[in-house]
Order: structure tokens, then C-alpha cells, then sequence
């Protein structure tokens, strides 16, 4: 079976219109969070993109006002990874959409769209025809995983040559139906989410849109290979997840059996981390099941907040980017022991060399994914 | 291995009847509502789930088709669903409550994977779980990605289909996949089959 790699990428958020600087605001600690009223809600932390910003950006795109703000995000971010692969011809390609809510903002009284630009159809729509894509680009809602499983449908789909390349974007809003839904949980921090630490409180909801390329052709330099992926449900419940951690350890015993390499050999797990009590204890357990306790891991929602749908895709490439130049992020927020196993969190960005790392990821419907990355020296 | 896999078992769910293979086993007057259809057949099938009737309508279909498609399932038989409308049901009910008390019991079903939640809940599977959207049936799509499951050992059989449920209507067509039987696991049987 052929090789897959991820290559070039683009992380459109808060912190940054491109990879580049979403990367240096990490190195620098620098959180999207900020204090926002609701008159629902009252007040709370999230991670929003300036809409001023974004329309500077979309400037130099065709056509601004013929799309939503998510439209915008995702196109800019998938414009930049396809503008470095203008010579292959899109019908090789396939576009694969990952979203839990899509235009949801759209169901809103208020929102200047109809409500039929909230149907995630429309989204992939707008989107072929922008690019003029041939196809209608796949749409993967599966949520909180949506981001890595698309990555894994791009790499299933390469693998077995319906496509040699894939352009996978990730994209969800902070919404008031997102905001209220997880408010409604009390599952939202009063202030900036702290992963795996013992006074955390619960998440914040974060926004942006990232995308990858995806392709059977070995990049030449710092060669970034999919070595295993794999999801697993814990069937236990829709909204909790599972005590033992069944499913994420599944995914991850999965995802080593397909790469054929040893818990041991992971050098860094970027976990989901979303500071509820609930998923990252679960998570420590799962990590501990594994043998994978003394592993440096981190979470970067405290940078981010939870950005649904596009999470487990920004954690990916940042998986990528640690691997690439042998660096890891410090996991922001993290202040003491909070779960009942202790891991190895990550406390300072540091040098540090790195060949495999493990991408996680866990969600409502019980859901759990993992992927492997391996850098291939030369 | 390029190898042959096979649809052993079909189920629909469309204007109140339920099919099995092409052969209509249950229906019910077609002027009740969706949720006293849901019930009857609920009911008729004798199944037990005891959170049933707490569940949305996508999650009671897709239920009740599952449970006609087959009574156990290996407990890695992958999920591989697709639909037009998401979670539009269950959206629709929560966006109406956001300004007054928005619910827990409603806002965890406005995702489409919550019924992969519950069918693996039922079924007890720990498998892999994979929910598209698109607005006509993908069937090459569908069963391109259900094949290479298979075939890279991620599952040892499935269930793949579609399961719409939207504010106005429904339609479901589940179908069980497996490594031996009678009718060879292709786009255009999975195709003829949901349009038939």
C-alpha cells in the first residue's frame, strides 16, 4: 500500500492569518481567549476571529460579501495550501470538508443569511464553487474528531488511489447555538480553560479554520508520513466519556498495530485535553492503560479554545510542525497535577527531538480517533 | 488484497413502512406522526433500549433500522452513515430554546453521530464510526470508504447507508456488509438498491 504524508498547511484563528504566525504566537504563550458579554449568557471566555481582520484578508480573494464568515476561513486557508500545487490538476485531488456545525450562525434571526446557508451541503457548495472544483468536496461531521477522521478519509482514499492528494479543511464558529448548548452542560470555564489541571473548570469555545495538504508523493524535505490511524467508539454514553478510557485506548492500540511500531516508541502526544473533569481524566487513564504515562504530552486548547470541528486538525498540524523542527509547546494552562494518573505535561516550549508522535482526539456520540506521524530521515 | 465483499442484508424505513430486503414487514397508517410510527415499530419489533424514547427522531430510526437489519453484530462491525440534513431535527429545537432554557438532553443531539453513539450503545461495538453529509446519497463514495475499512482490517464487517431525517420528512436505508454471501458489495448495488 502507498505512503501518505501531510505537506504544506494553513491555520486561519485569532492568533494568526497564516501557519507561520499562528506558530510564532504559540512559541510566545499567547492565548486567543478573551472576556465576551452575552445577554443569554452573561459573560464568558472564547476565542473569536476579528471580522474586521478577516475582511482585510479576503481583500485580495474574490467577492467578500457572497460569503459567511466560516466561508472565509476556509477559503482562505485552503487557497493558501492549493496555491503551492497550481500544476496538478484538481480532478487528482480530493477536498474533504470537516465541520460539526458549519454556518449554524445562519439559523439566527438576525444573521443576513437565509437559513438554508446553515444545511451543510451549501458550505461544500460555496466551496467548489469558489475553487471551480470539479466535485462537490466530502463533508465529515462527526464531532469533536471531525478534523483528524478527515484527515484519515483523505489518507484511505489516497492509500487505494481513487486520489494522489487531498486538501483537508477544518472549519466550526463560536456560535451562540454552540455557546448555550455547552452552557446549558455547564461545561464552559469561567476563565481561560486550563487542560489537565486540578481547578479546571470546563472549556472554551474557540474559532477557526485550518487545512493540510495531503499526498502520496514524498515531499523532499522533512518528510511528515501517516503511519496509523484509527477511530473507536467507547459505547458507553453519548455525552460522557467512558471511565476506563475503552475507546481512546482502542483507537490508540489500533492506530500502533496498523504503524507496527510500540506504545514506547511515541515520542509526543498531542492530547485533546479540553479541561472538563470528565475527558481528561478519562484521557490520563487511557494514556496510563497504554504504558504511555512517561510520554511528553500537551494540549493546546488554552491557546485556542476548543475549535470543534477544525481542534483535532490545528492539533495535527502543530503535531507536524513539533515533529519537523523537534520542538514541543508548553501546555498552557497547566498548573498542577488534575487527574487521578499523573502524565508527563509539557511545561516549557523547548527543543527537544522528536521522530513519532501520536495525535488524539475524543468526542459527544462516544467517539475517539488517534493518528500516527512519522518523520522519515533520511 | 483486493478481495469480494458481500451485502447480506438490507433494511428501509420510508412513509411509515419498513422494508427487509425488498419485503415489507411492518407499516402503519400513514397519516400518524413520525414519533407514533417510531413508537408502533418500536413496539412491534419488540425492542429493548431503554433510553428509546428519549432520543431524537435520526437516533429512533436509525435504531429501529438496525435492529430489523440484524439481531447481533460483531463487536467490530464499522458505522459508515451518511445524510442531507445533519442533525436539522434536533438543530432546529435547539436554536428555538436559546433564549429561553436551552436543554442538555436537546443540544446532544445536534450532532449526526449521536446515533453511531447509540447504535454502539445497543449493538455494543467498538468500532469505527465515520458520519458524512452530502445532499444525494454518495453510494460510490460510500461504499469506496466502507470497502477500505475492510479490506485494511479496521473492521471484520459494517453497516453503511443513509439516514435522513429533516423537518419535513425521512428515509432510511441501512445495509450489513460481510465477508461471504450472495450479492457482491458494489456502488451500483448500493445505488439500485437506495433508489428502489
Amino acid at each position: 500500500m502507498r505512503k501518505v504524508y501531510l505537506e504544506n498547511h494553513q491555520i486561519v484563528s485569532p492568533l494568526g492569518s497564516t501557519s507561520q504566525e499562528n506558530i510564532e504566537a504559540v512559541t510566545q504563550g499567547k492565548s486567543a481567549m478573551q472576556s465576551y458579554h452575552s445577554p443569554f449568557m452573561g459573560d464568558y471566555v472564547a476565542g473569536k476571529i476579528s471580522e474586521i481582520k478577516l475582511q482585510e484578508r479576503f481583500k485580495r480573494l474574490e467577492n467578500a460579501e457572497a460569503y459567511t464568515k466560516l466561508e472565509k476561513m476556509m477559503i482562505l486557508a485552503v487557497a493558501e495550501v492549493l496555491q503551492a500545487h497550481q500544476e496538478i490538476p484538481k480532478e487528482k485531488i480530493v477536498f474533504i470538508i470537516a465541520t460539526t456545525k458549519g454556518n449554524v450562525d445562519a439559523l439566527a434571526e438576525e444573521n443576513p443569511f437565509s437559513k438554508e446557508r446553515a444545511k451543510l451541503p451549501q458550505l461544500a457548495k460555496r466551496l467548489q464553487h469558489y475553487f471551480k472544483l470539479p466535485e462537490t468536496p466530502i463533508v465529515v461531521s462527526n464531532a469533536c474528531i471531525s478534523g483528524g477522521l478527515a484527515v484519515s478519509v483523505a489518507k484511505k482514499l489516497i492509500q487505494n488511489k481513487t486520489y494522489d492528494h487531498a486538501v483537508v479543511v477544518g472549519g466550526d464558529l463560536v456560535s451562540e447555538f454552540t455557546l448555550t448548548g455547552f452552557n446549558s452542560f455547564q461545561a464552559l470555564a469561567k476563565g481561560v480553560c486550563e487542560p489537565f489541571s486540578k481547578d479546571r473548570t470546563g472549556i472554551n469555545i474557540g474559532e477557526a479554520a485550518a487545512a493540510v495538504w495531503v499526498t502520496s508523493v514524498k515531499p523532499k524535505e522533512e518528510a511528515i508520513e501517516i503511519i496509523g490511524e484509527a477511530t473507536a467508539n467507547d459505547a458507553n454514553h453519548i455525552s460522557g466519556p467512558s471511565r476506563t478510557g475503552e475507546g481512546l485506548y482502542l483507537s490508540v492500540q489500533k492506530a500502533l498495530q496498523e504503524a507496527g511500531i510500540l506504545a514506547s516508541e511515541i515520542d509526543y502526544i498531542s492530547a485533546h485535553g479540553t479541561a472538563t473533569l470528565f475527558n481528561d481524566e478519562m484521557e490520563s487513564i487511557a494514556f496510563h492503560r497504554l504504558g504511555l504515562q512517561h510520554t511528553p504530552l500537551n494540549s493546546l486548547k488554552a491557546y485556542y479554545g476548543h475549535t470543534l470541528g477544525a481542534s483535532a486538525l490545528l492539533e495535527l498540524i502543530f503535531s507536524q510542525v513539533s515533529l519537523q523542527e523537534n520542538r514541543v509547546f508548553k501546555s498552557l494552562g497547566y498548573k498542577n497535577q488534575g487527574t487521578s494518573k499523573a502524565l508527563n505535561m509539557i511545561t516549557t516550549t523547548e527543543h527537544k527531538s522528536l521522530q513519532i508522535a501520536l495525535k488524539t482526539a475524543s468526542g459527544f456520540g462516544g467517539c475517539n480517533f488517534a493518528m500516527l506521524l512519522k518523520k522519515e530521515t533520511e | 488484497m483486493k478481495r469480494d465483499w458481500y451485502i447480506t442484508s438490507s433494511v428501509k424505513l420510508k412513509k411509515h413502512q419498513i422494508f427487509k430486503d425488498d419485503e415489507l414487514i411492518f407499516k402503519t397508517e400513514p397519516h400518524i406522526s413520525t414519533q407514533d410510527f417510531l413508537k408502533e415499530a418500536y413496539r412491534f419489533f419488540g425492542i429493548n433500549y431503554p433510553k428509546f424514547h428519549k432520543m431524537d427522531v435520526l437516533c429512533k430510526l436509525g435504531m429501529i433500522a438496525s435492529c430489523v437489519l440484524k439481531e447481533e453484530y460483531p463487536k467490530d462491525t464499522a458505522l459508515v452513515f451518511q445524510n442531507a440534513s445533519s442533525s436539522e431535527v434536533s438543530d432546529t429545537q435547539h436554536q428555538e430554546s436559546i433564549h429561553n432554557f436551552p436543554s442538555p438532553a436537546t443540544f446532544v443531539y445536534t450532532l449526526p453521530n449521536i446515533v453511531m453513539g447509540e447504535l454502539s450503545i445497543k449493538h455494543e461495538l467498538q468500532s469505527e464510526n465515520a458520519f458524512f453529509v452530502a445532499e444525494d446519497f454518495q453510494a460510490q463514495f460510500i461504499q469506496n470508504y466502507t470497502q477500505s475499512l475492510l479490506e485494511q482490517k479496521k473492521a471484520s464487517a459494517a453497516i453503511c447507508g443513509w439516514l435522513e431525517a429533516n423537518l419535513d420528512d425521512y428515509y432510511l436505508f441501512l445495509n450489513y456488509i460481510e465477508p461471504r454471501g450472495m450479492h457482491i458489495f458494489s456502488a451500483e448495488t448500493l445505488l439500485e438498491k437506495y433508489t428502489q
